[in-house]
């Protein structure tokens, strides 16, 4: 330390390290490198004032802002709940089936529930909903409905689910299973007479009789369904788990029945409506019969 | 001038740096690990989390076996877009009985923390036999054949006390019923208690999961894991909400 030597054409100090006459110098940091470093701990002391940074005994330091993700979440939710507050709140406080009659607010509703309907629906009943002729996810753009199709109809289907499980008034039905009942002629005379129902094949006497026996009490005589049972028509062109012989005559000896979440709890009761607003508006909704009474508007405007 | 000759002794000394080394890497891991065993948001303790069951748990050994964490996370965190569209975000207790937990922040395919109920049993089977013929864009690979292959109940009883072992809290019960729980709960009509399996495993799911009664696969346990992610605890009942909105410090 003592003997301090400048290198002449630099003007740096030696290091004092040598190792055969090659020397090492002490050239220091360039400033601005060091001013980045300055100022990085600068930035590191504001961020442990402002935000949670240490961790003590029972939580971290909360910092000054009392900044935390979760609140943030929460923040952000409700400054978004807030931009759509007043079309959600009309839609909470109208019945359902006079949403239909509200066209501003209907196609609020329905431009709501095409975007809900893309995140939770698509996935079976596909992003168009057309749904899927062979794995039995029924199209929603027709006018075959298994359930109901008026909106009332559509937005109980969606709170309380199809057969779901653990849900108790979720829509049930129980087709049972025929096998070992018909014999192979029997099960041809009723395939050929459920396939006659819609014109595509001829029936027989023996046909009709089983039908009658069998089928009749949930599909109708003509097989014209039961939206009480959730009995599909059978009288139409339109078959969930596909029309062949073959395909009929699985379903018949071992039914497949579908399955629909409910999404009550899963989804909010607004979301559920739009929902229902825009499957209601696919092309097949039904008209709302019974004609409900003025909404009972809670008295909270200023005088 | 003092402090940068003592520093100079440390540079020299081989042995020194390396135990000053040590105790400036172990000062970093203290602060930054150790207190995350016991700070309250870390361990926050929520109400209706439970060990798996048994079929429950094979068929999370399943999801892990085949990778299924490569494309998708269990963990949605607290973003508009993630809680619009997976719902509520995950918390800390919810993976405490993971091992190894399945967080992440990479995704292929969705996260999966709540995915329970979101669909029918019959779904998760088409979809896991040909994931396109219900999600035409999807490029998850097919898995048909889980529906071909018998489960393996024999491990049942190791699996749950290796579990024990790293802290899961399995009753001696738990565990002796192990491989006939397994099996109850994707055969309610095998013979079993259902009540009493259900009263040691809450919300726990009881049916044939994969379509076919008569014979237990790996597709019966996947489908029992994923019906029941998310679903035990109740985060949007008022007290856990109000109880989460409070806090502060992360």
């Amino acid at each position: 330390m003592a003997n301090k030597r400048i290198d002449e054409p630099t003007g740096t100090e030696f290091v004092g390290h040598e190792w055969d006459g090659i020397e090492e110098l002490d050239t220091p940091m360039p400033r601005w490198w060091l001013w980045s470093l300055y100022a990085t701990i600068v930035w590191g002391v504001i961020y442990v004032i402002l935000y949670p940074a240490w961790p003590l005994v029972n939580k971290a330091t909360e910092g000054v802002l009392g900044w935390s993700s979760r609140g943030e979440l929460a923040e952000e939710m409700s400054v978004v709940d807030q931009a759509r507050a007043t079309v959600r709140e009309e839609l909470a406080r109208i019945p359902i089936e006079r949403l239909p009659e509200n066209s501003e607010l209907f196609g609020q509703a329905v431009a709501g529930g095409r975007s809900a309907f893309q995140v939770h629906c698509s996935q079976c009943h596909g992003s168009g909903a057309a749904g899927s002729q062979t794995l039995g996810y029924p199209n929603l753009n027709d006018d075959d409905w298994l359930w109901g199709g008026d909106i009332k109809a559509i937005e109980y289907t969606l709170v309380n689910g199809i057969r779901a499980p653990g849900v108790d008034d979720t829509r049930m039905s129980v087709m049972p299973p025929f096998e070992g009942a018909f014999d192979s002629d029997q099960l041809t005379a009723v395939t050929n007479h459920v396939l006659s129902l819609s014109g595509k094949a001829t029936s027989t006497a023996s046909g009709a009789q089983l039908y009658q026996d069998n089928c009749s009490v949930c599909h109708g005589p003509s097989g014209e369904g039961n939206r009480e049972l959730g009995a599909p028509r059978l009288n139409d062109a339109i078959w969930l788990y596909g029309s062949s012989p073959e395909q009929l005559r699985t379903q018949i000896l071992n039914p497949k029945m579908g399955r629909m979440p409910h999404w009550s709890g899963r989804l909010d009761p607004v979301t559920i409506k739009m929902l229902s607003a825009y499957v209601w508006s696919l092309g097949g909704g039904e008209e709302f019969v019974e004609v409900a009474e003025d909404p009972a508007v809670e008295v909270d405007e200023e005088p | 001038m003092g402090l940068a000759t003592q520093h100079k002794k440390l540079e020299k000394n081989i042995n020194l740096l390396a135990i000053f080394s040590f105790i400036a890497v172990s000062i970093g891991g203290i602060v930054e690990i150790a207190p995350l065993f016991w700070i309250d948001n870390t361990i926050e303790e929520v109400e209706g989390m439970r060990p798996y069951t048994p079929l429950e748990q094979a068929g999370r050994n399943i999801y892990v076996r085949e990778g299924c964490y490569a494309c998708h996370s269990q963990m949605i965190r607290p973003f508009r877009d993630e809680v619009e569209r997976y719902g509520h975000y995950s918390l800390a207790a919810e993976s405490m009985y993971d091992h190894p937990f399945q967080w992440g922040s990479k995704r292929t395919g969705p996260d999966l923390a709540r995915v329970g109920g979101r669909y029918s049993d019959e779904w998760h089977v088409q979809h896991l036999e040909d994931p396109q013929s219900v999600v035409p864009e999807s490029i998850m690979p097919k898995y048909s054949f889980l529906g071909e292959t018998p489960l393996n109940t024999d491990n049942a009883f190791d699996m749950l006390v290796a579990l024990r072992r790293v802290g899961v809290p399995y009753s001696d019960r738990d565990i002796g019923e192990a491989m006939a729980d397994m099996i109850l709960q994707a055969d309610p009509d095998s013979g079993g208690d259902v009540e009493d399996f259900q009263q040691r495993y809450p919300k726990a799911q009881v049916r044939d999961f994969d379509g076919d009664p008569s014979k237990l696969t790996e597709m019966d346990a996947l489908v029992a894991y994923l019906q029941m992610l998310g679903t035990l605890v109740d985060v949007d009942s008022a007290a856990a909400q109000e109880r989460l909105a409070e806090e502060k410090g992360r």
